[in-house]
């Protein structure tokens, strides 16, 4: 038996307004010209592996199917290699598109579970904000921990690699004067709320 | 010349193979490079994936310590800190309310950015600053024979580079042809290596990098010479699982700073080369045949 699956989206799915509002966001301005020619999907060395392939995405977003896109695991195999951006007869910044997608779809908690690329992101950034710098070793450490233990143990041999050739340290690097960062970060916070209010 | 340098936590980390050529290399060229104090995290990929007011604020934050310390010029020589400080200034330029989201940020610890910094690949500088007669002219041992294929990845040339071609360039041509080496031709030059998805999604990652070792080795290179710290982990670290998914494809991957070191005839245990999975022969070996 298989399962019937819903493919046509109706515009009882559509979140109206999400469209435009991602279209106001400095760098994605240009999608509203997006003529549909899929030069994008073609250039794109993920694309084979994607739900919806980057034109189908900026369609989508273009007519507000907001669940659709922020739920796809297109936005993090994007790798952004800007080969899209770059060939687009219009000139969409497809990349940066792609970037706040993912920006909203971890605002809001709706990325595909238990998927190691939002939470690399977020560890990422997470280290960063604490020291400084990205120890490279104890991140992807953290990362594996956190998704997939049993996959940190196909990677031994590599970090047993690495550490041979004096090239992995779970020591963390730190900058000095880490509690500038800290205001840099607390400032745009500020701002934003400011902006929103 | 003198410039600042941003390293990057690659280049301190798992790319360190990279650090150590390219400053001998250029201290022997006769550039001055000089780390900026206290740099942080560029934010790479993941940072602008999370917050890009963040991302472009933290960035600044560099660009404006090296503004502070009287850099007239910026040298990052890590793909991904090239795009985001770039990025970062076209931001600041294009859009109103990011300059002034990022100033606002960068005011409250008394840091300004008021000129934008050039930010220089040492491709780009060793092109067009230092230029290639000069690099002829150090070379001492030339890469007679050996076969290297040319890969420069997405994020040098793509989308803010102003000093290479974005689907064909040729700057690392230029240079290793300079050094007396014969320059592969081949169609990948700028293909994805995968990025972080050789660890969070190998399936999709690592067959990315499988297809570009696969075609440098059919096109007969001996050693594929990269400018990112992140493509040299990928196309180095990951052959025995490339090999027990498809095939086996060993070809060692080196930064083009290890190749002018070795053209320069600097020691090679000065120049990061015992760092690769994959070794490269001794170019005797290669010279000779």
């Amino acid at each position: 038996m298989f399962e019937i699956q819903r493919t046509i989206k109706y515009e009882a799915d559509r979140v109206p307004g999400f469209g435009r509002e991602v279209m106001g966001v400095p760098g994605c301005e240009k999608l509203k010209d997006c003529i549909q020619c899929g030069t994008c999907s073609g250039v794109c060395p993920l694309s084979i592996y994607m739900d919806y392939t980057p034109r189908q995405v900026m369609a989508l977003t273009r007519e507000d199917f907001k669940r659709e896109v922020l739920g796809s695991h297109t936005i993090w195999l994007c790798a952004s290699c800007y080969a899209c951006a770059v060939e687009c007869p219009r000139e969409i910044r497809i990349t940066d598109i792609m970037y706040e997608l993912k920006q909203r779809a971890i605002h809001e908690g709706v990325y595909p579970r238990r998927f190691p690329i939002p939470v690399l992101a977020q560890e990422f950034t997470k280290m960063v904000h604490d020291h400084g710098r990205v120890s490279e070793g104890l991140l992807v450490t953290k990362l594996f921990l956190k998704t997939n233990p049993l996959a940190a143990l196909g990677m031994a041999k590599l970090g047993m690699g690495l550490m041979k050739t004096g090239r992995f340290s779970v020591k963390q690097e730190n900058i000095k004067r880490r509690a500038e960062l800290a205001k840099i970060v607390e400032t745009v916070d500020q701002e934003n709320l400011k902006g929103k209010a | 010349m003198k410039y600042g340098y941003f390293p990057g936590c690659s280049l301190k980390g798992t790319g360190r193979a990279y650090e150590e050529s390219l400053l001998p290399v250029m201290q022997h060229l006769g550039i001055e490079m000089r780390e900026l104090d206290d740099w942080s995290c560029c934010g790479a990929t993941a940072y602008m994936a999370v917050d890009e007011g963040k991302a472009c604020a933290l960035a600044a934050r560099n660009l404006a310590i090296a503004e502070q310390e009287g850099h007239a010029q910026l040298m990052a020589p890590c793909s991904a800190c090239y795009l985001v400080l770039n990025k970062t200034q076209h931001y600041m330029a294009e859009y109103g309310a990011m300059k002034r989201l990022v100033d606002k940020a960068l005011g409250s610890v008394n840091l300004r950015v008021t000129r934008p910094t050039p930010v220089r690949h040492p491709l780009d500088v060793l092109l067009n600053d230092v230029g290639l007669e000069a690099v002829k002219q150090k070379v001492t041992h030339p890469l007679k024979g050996l076969k290297v294929a040319p890969y420069y990845g997405c994020q040098i040339v793509r989308p803010y580079s102003t000093f290479d071609d974005q689907a064909d360039p040729q700057t690392m041509d230029r240079l290793l042809e300079s050094l007396g080496a014969t320059v592969v031709d081949w169609p990948l030059k700028t293909k994805c290596c995968g990025g972080s998805l050789t660890g969070t999604l190998p399936k999709a990652g690592l067959r990315l990098a499988y297809i570009l070792l696969k075609e440098a080795r059919k096109r007969g290179a001996d050693v594929i010479a990269t400018v990112c710290p992140l493509c040299q982990f990928n196309l180095d670290g990951y052959h025995d699982k490339i090999a027990a998914r498809w095939e086996p494809v060993r070809i060692p991957t080196v930064y083009f700073s290890q190749l002018m070191g070795l053209a320069f005839g600097l020691p090679a245990g000065r120049l990061g080369l015992q760092r690769g999975f994959v070794p490269m022969k001794p170019l005797a070996a290669v010279t000779a045949a």
